[in-house]
């Protein structure tokens, strides 16, 4: 069954915050991870390590640099 | 058939490091290509590096480090009767360079080889030193760190220049009664040797930033335990964490993951840059320098890089 999309951001929130510092309700669904949080591709591969401990996904490098917002990382996630 | 005499240890007796003289800012780089000063601290933690002259190579500063090393340990030249020279960078490849190295110092007809385990191989040069002394294969050992970098970077690549630098270091291994230098812990992973790699001679250093930084931060801590483990000390016990000088925030986030509570982290590549298999010596001789460890001391030492490579254990300070 695939994961709530209200439960993955929540979960998503905490990790950006733990990394990054920035508040996770910030973390809407619509920004995008370099544009508009500021995040750069070391934080995100971070952030995707961090996602697979949470998670159980695994987001590859060649599939990370596609996931340009916080949307598209809840999708892949939830696909 | 019998074997030589084997010793119960070996300990390091001095380090040495060497930098070639000209700074290299990121106000400098940032003038000749797309970056900032900014961009570089955040990303990768470097202010400075060293970058050696055409007039100075790697051989050049292997002697520099090799004989600073030599003169603290106090011993003499002829008291040396293995040379290892872990380097990934020679402009050619025959002879290698621990037998020019040797000569240069005036230590006579002492075995020599070169180690090539890329950022990971001081770590395997000091290992290999310190079996072989304890073997009975070598009584004292010079075990040196060189690189010249800036020979394989592309000047026009920001995703490389702003990291890669020049430098050598060195340490003198001894036999002793008991260990100084502990079991090593070392692996490898060929399955991502495209990570960093200089394809052809005519080629120059390519790196996948985000595949490295992901395994360094990943698959590394588990070998730094495995080391401490070997060794029998406990990560609160140690005092110091030196590892490959890679990139500020691998260094960090690798020594958040030890445990190792009260050592003091090597970040020697603020100024230095990211010397490979130059770099734990050299930021372990400027420790010593500046006081931040003491004799006795004991510190975890973790090279990686490319091969991937890896390799990681205790020492005590000399």
């Amino acid at each position: 069954m695939a994961m709530n999309e209200q439960d993955i951001l929540a979960g998503l929130g905490k990790i950006v915050n733990e990394i990054t510092g920035i508040p996770a309700s910030e973390v809407s669904p619509e920004k995008s991870f370099v544009d508009d949080l500021d995040i750069d591709s070391l934080s995100m591969v971070e952030i995707a390590v961090a996602a697979q401990d949470e998670f159980g996904v695994e987001i590859p490098d060649d599939q990370l640099k596609h996931l340009k917002t916080v949307k598209d990382v809840i999708s892949f996630i939830q696909n | 058939m019998r074997l030589m005499p084997t010793a119960p240890g070996a300990r390091v007796l001095a380090f040495g490091g060497y930098q070639p003289a000209d700074v290299v800012t990121n106000e400098d780089i940032a003038k000749t290509i797309d970056t900032s000063d900014e961009w570089i601290r955040s990303r990768v933690g470097i202010t400075e590096r060293r970058i050696a002259s055409s007039a100075e190579s790697e051989i050049d500063l292997a002697v520099q480090a090799g004989g600073k090393a030599l003169a603290a340990s106090g011993l003499s030249a002829d008291a040396i009767d293995l040379v290892i020279v872990a380097t990934c960078t020679l402009e050619a490849q025959i002879p290698n360079a621990a037998g020019r190295v040797a000569h240069r110092l005036g230590i006579d007809a002492p075995g020599a080889f070169d180690v090539n385990a890329a950022c990971a191989g001081f770590c395997y040069a000091l290992a290999a030193a310190s079996d072989a002394v304890r073997a009975g294969s070598a009584t004292n050992v010079l075990v040196i760190g060189t690189e010249k970098l800036s020979q394989w970077i592309d000047w026009t690549d920001r995703a490389t220049c702003v990291i890669f630098a020049d430098g050598a270091g060195a340490a003198v291994v001894a036999a002793a009664e008991t260990p100084g230098i502990g079991p090593v812990a070392w692996g490898s992973a060929g399955d991502k040797s495209d990570a960093i790699i200089i394809k052809d001679r005519n080629s120059f250093l390519h790196q996948e930033g985000q595949t490295v930084f992901r395994w360094a931060t990943t698959a590394l801590h588990p070998v730094a335990r495995k080391a401490c483990e070997r060794a029998g000390v406990d990560p609160s016990q140690l005092a110091a964490f030196v590892p490959h000088q890679a990139n500020l925030r691998i260094i960090e986030a690798i020594a958040r993951k030890i445990g190792a509570k009260d050592a003091i982290v090597a970040k020697d590549i603020v100024l230095a840059g990211n010397t490979s298999a130059a770099s734990i010596p050299l930021a372990l001789s400027r420790m010593i320098e500046r006081g931040e460890v003491s004799s006795g001391d004991l510190a975890l030492l973790l090279g990686f890089g490319a091969g991937l490579t890896y390799a990681a254990q205790v020492i005590e300070i000399p």
